[in-house]
């Protein structure tokens, strides 16, 4: 080591040790030198939810750009977007970020919580990592419902009043909500103000309050140990310290992520294929809606099955039991730590691995068959 | 919906049951008429339609059964020959009162309009039965409204209501006519519009020869008519030199060079110096106009903003294609071809001046479209330059960290 790395190591140690007399982080770092990561043949999933954290920082990062020169309101939310893109230097650039890193984010937490289902990572004592989780996608979900809205183009539009329209069908509230969504009785610039403020103010504030309690609850508990670990003696398992190794890999795994979305949203910044936002032309609600309306990908197996049923099913409306199934579906898929009593108890359950793989299936065969019928 | 149009249906077919109940004349003609006579036709005519019957035009009563006492009713008027046509339909046509409580909305002008038609004048004065009367384009016993798409005066059937006398060759001889007006007509920028288009905005046969005063335009009225819809160059034709050159030689003002039935679509190779130029068939550079000059000045102007406009998309084409945002120059494109129909326009006036000045004009905003295109596809590059450079530096700062990594690993595996 010589004369100059002597000098900056000891003003590095100098730093360290000023704010650790003031804030004690040598126990924090201490407690992370100590904890350990589980490395089995799944470990890589173990990235995902450090994936999904990293693209919403990418998301909170660009949407605060975005904010900057985004005006809502119906004379003036497709006119600024138009001038973000067009007028703004690298405005083009940051929107596609916020569009991509917002798809990749959903895919991301979709794959994160699939792994975390498949290995009943959920299980006693991490029930309540898996019920903040299930927040955590729901609001990204609405998160990007809102999102789709705020350019004001013809299609976010009427997939807008297509979507709140379900809202709608809800029985007793239906109504009202629809009115509390809408902001009156259809889609018009009073919407877009009621979708600007949950889009920037109150998801994101709900969304940090939940992913902090998800955070706090996963270093306290640490990593979920794989099943069939419980009967592994000590020297079969293999374990990596979660300061320094782990996250370096994380920090590894969010550059490679970083690269792909630069490339992504240089090279297609509109988007590409199914997943694509093209500004298109101003929303016009006396305009003929467009010929096919379809929602974003992630919401479109739902879509897809509810155009499946029938008008009438008995005595119900076909798409009222069509949410009330999704609803209902949705409260025991984020109750499955409560209900899978053998995996609490270090046991794999059949019926819920089961049950897992039909919930994929019917996602993937859904989104797949609303993309190829017309 | 389905009921309102069941009640109509229902009421319509009550109706005619009435009628037909009440007249012996259709019990009777029924009897010895096929489906095309006149008898089965006539329900599908707006007079039946509307209530009137057999008698109202034919006159007698329709309440006996013998045909001999119904010839023998004071009101008998029976069938009209060719001569007596107008003046049969013009009875009720004619009179405005009566008019009024059917139709309001209908001119009651056609008798005297046919009188001033050519037809008109050789059926009444030559007494001429081969032209054609009302019911030679409004058929007979299934007339219909002009708004109604099968009827032979709907905008879309005019030209063959005309052209079942005007495009027959056999039946025009002896009238020193020609026959191809049809056939010229189709294959006009008008006939295109209104035939293949199907535009009902597009001028029909009636639209410029009128319909009951039917005439071909005159040397002097030709610029009126086509200005009826092309206002803006009858204006600048009015002002130009042409306007009076033309009467002097009693040239068709807008037919000398645009033709009449056959009408083709202008194009810039109209005005020039040179063959397949229009101009150079009057004008030659000898005879003391200064025609040719202006006509080349004009082309090469038109010419230049056309190139230019060409350079301008090529080069925003090629923007787009690469992804990159052209809308604004896509709008300003759109403003050099407005400009350029503007340039056209201006040839009316057989000014150069005014026709260089707009081109400039329009050459001026290709420019810029080129320039901002150009600017776009600068950018495109930079931006791929920019990627490029950003993905080596994460790509060498992730095999950096990579290499930390194992660093870090074998530190710890040997402690």
């Amino acid at each position: 080591m010589n004369n100059k790395d002597n000098v900056q190591s000891g003003l590095v140690k100098n730093v360290y040790r000023w704010i650790d007399d003031r804030f004690q982080i040598n126990a924090l770092v201490d407690y992370m030198s100590h904890k350990e990561v589980p490395v089995h043949r799944h470990s890589a999933f173990y990235y995902f939810g450090g994936i999904a954290l990293f693209l919403f920082i990418v998301q909170v990062i660009t949407g605060i750009l975005l904010l900057m020169y985004y005006r809502p309101g119906a004379d003036s939310a497709y006119e600024s977007v138009r001038f973000i893109i067009t007028n703004v230097s690298f405005g083009w650039l940051i929107r596609a970020l916020h569009s991509w890193s917002a798809n990749l984010m959903i895919f991301a937490v979709f794959v994160h919580m699939f792994s975390v289902y498949f290995t009943s990572a959920y299980r006693k004592p991490r029930e309540l990592t898996w019920v903040s989780g299930m927040l955590l996608l729901a609001l990204a979900l609405f998160f990007g419902f809102s999102g789709y809205l705020l350019p004001w183009n013809q299609l976010s539009f009427f997939a807008t009043r297509v979507g709140t329209g379900m809202a709608g069908i809800a029985p007793v509230i239906g109504e009202k909500l629809l009115i509390i969504l809408r902001g009156g009785e259809e889609v018009t610039g009073a919407t877009i103000g009621r979708f600007f403020g949950l889009h920037v103010a109150i998801l994101p504030g709900i969304f940090t309050v939940l992913l902090s309690a998800h955070l706090i609850f996963i270093q306290r508990q640490g990593m979920s140990e794989p099943l069939e670990w419980k009967n592994k003696g000590a020297h079969e398992k293999r374990y990596i310290k979660f300061f320094p190794s782990f996250l370096m890999r994380d920090l590894l795994v969010w550059l490679i992520v970083l690269n792909v979305l630069a490339v992504l949203a240089v090279v297609f910044p509109d988007g590409i294929g199914l997943v694509h936002w093209p500004l298109g032309i101003k929303a016009d609600p006396f305009a003929p809606p467009p010929a096919v309306i379809r929602p974003e990908w992630y919401f479109m197996f739902a879509f897809q099955a509810l155009k499946f049923l029938p008008a009438h099913i008995l005595f119900i409306e076909g798409e009222l039991l069509g949410m009330g199934v999704f609803t209902v579906g949705g409260i025991i898929w984020a109750l499955v730590p409560f209900l899978d009593k053998k995996s609490s108890k270090g046991q794999k359950s059949k019926f819920f691995q089961a049950f897992g793989c039909f919930v994929l299936a019917f996602i993937i065969v859904m989104t797949f068959l609303g993309y190829i019928l017309k | 919906m389905l009921y309102r149009i069941i009640l109509f249906l229902g009421f319509f077919a009550a109706f005619q049951t009435t009628y037909a109940a009440t007249s012996n004349c259709l019990t009777c003609h029924r009897e010895f008429e096929d489906k095309s006579g006149p008898s089965y036709k006539i329900t599908q005519d707006i007079h039946f339609q509307k209530g009137l019957g057999c008698v109202d035009c034919h006159g007698g009563d329709a309440t006996l059964d013998d045909m001999d006492a119904v010839r023998a009713q004071k009101n008998w008027r029976g069938v009209p020959n060719h001569l007596q046509v107008p003046e049969f339909c013009a009875r009720c046509h004619s009179n405005a009162k009566y008019m009024h409580n059917h139709n309001p909305m209908l001119p009651t002008d056609q008798l005297e309009k046919y009188k001033t038609s050519v037809h008109g004048k050789r059926l009444f004065r030559k007494k001429d039965m081969k032209v054609a009367n009302c019911i030679s384009c409004h058929t007979v016993h299934e007339i219909n409204n002009a708004k109604a798409p099968h009827s032979s005066t709907y905008p879309l059937n005019v030209p063959f209501t005309c052209g079942k006398c005007h495009a027959n060759a056999k039946y025009m001889k002896g009238y020193n006519i020609p026959t191809d007006q049809l056939e010229d007509f189709k294959q006009s920028v008008h006939g295109q519009a209104l035939l293949v288009k199907k535009d009902l905005g597009a001028p029909a046969c009636n639209s410029c020869h009128g319909n009951h005063g039917a005439a071909p335009p005159g040397v002097q009225s030709l610029a009126a008519v086509c200005g009826n819809c092309h206002a803006i160059e009858a204006d600048l034709f009015d002002n130009s030199p042409h306007k009076v050159a033309f009467e002097e030689n009693d040239y068709p003002m807008c037919e000398t060079c645009h033709s009449n039935h056959k009408i083709v679509k202008p194009n810039d190779s109209f005005v020039g110096d040179k063959k397949p130029a229009l101009c150079v068939e009057c004008h030659s550079y000898d005879d003391g106009t200064n025609g040719l000059a202006t006509a080349k000045a004009i082309s090469r102007a038109l010419s230049e903003l056309v190139a230019t406009q060409a350079q301008a998309k090529k080069v925003l084409d090629n923007a787009a294609l690469k992804g990159m945002m052209t809308t604004d120059e896509e709008f300003r494109l759109n403003e050099v071809n407005q400009v350029l129909i503007h340039a056209r326009s201006l040839v009316h006036t057989i000014n150069a001046d005014s026709v260089v000045a707009e081109a400039e004009k329009g050459i001026k905003k290709a420019d810029t479209v080129k320039i901002n295109a150009s600017a776009l596809i600068g950018e495109y590059y930079f931006r791929r330059k920019g990627l490029a450079l950003a993905t080596l530096f994460i790509t060498i700062l992730a095999i950096a960290l990579y290499i930390k990594i194992k660093r870090v690993d074998k530190k710890l595996a040997g402690k």
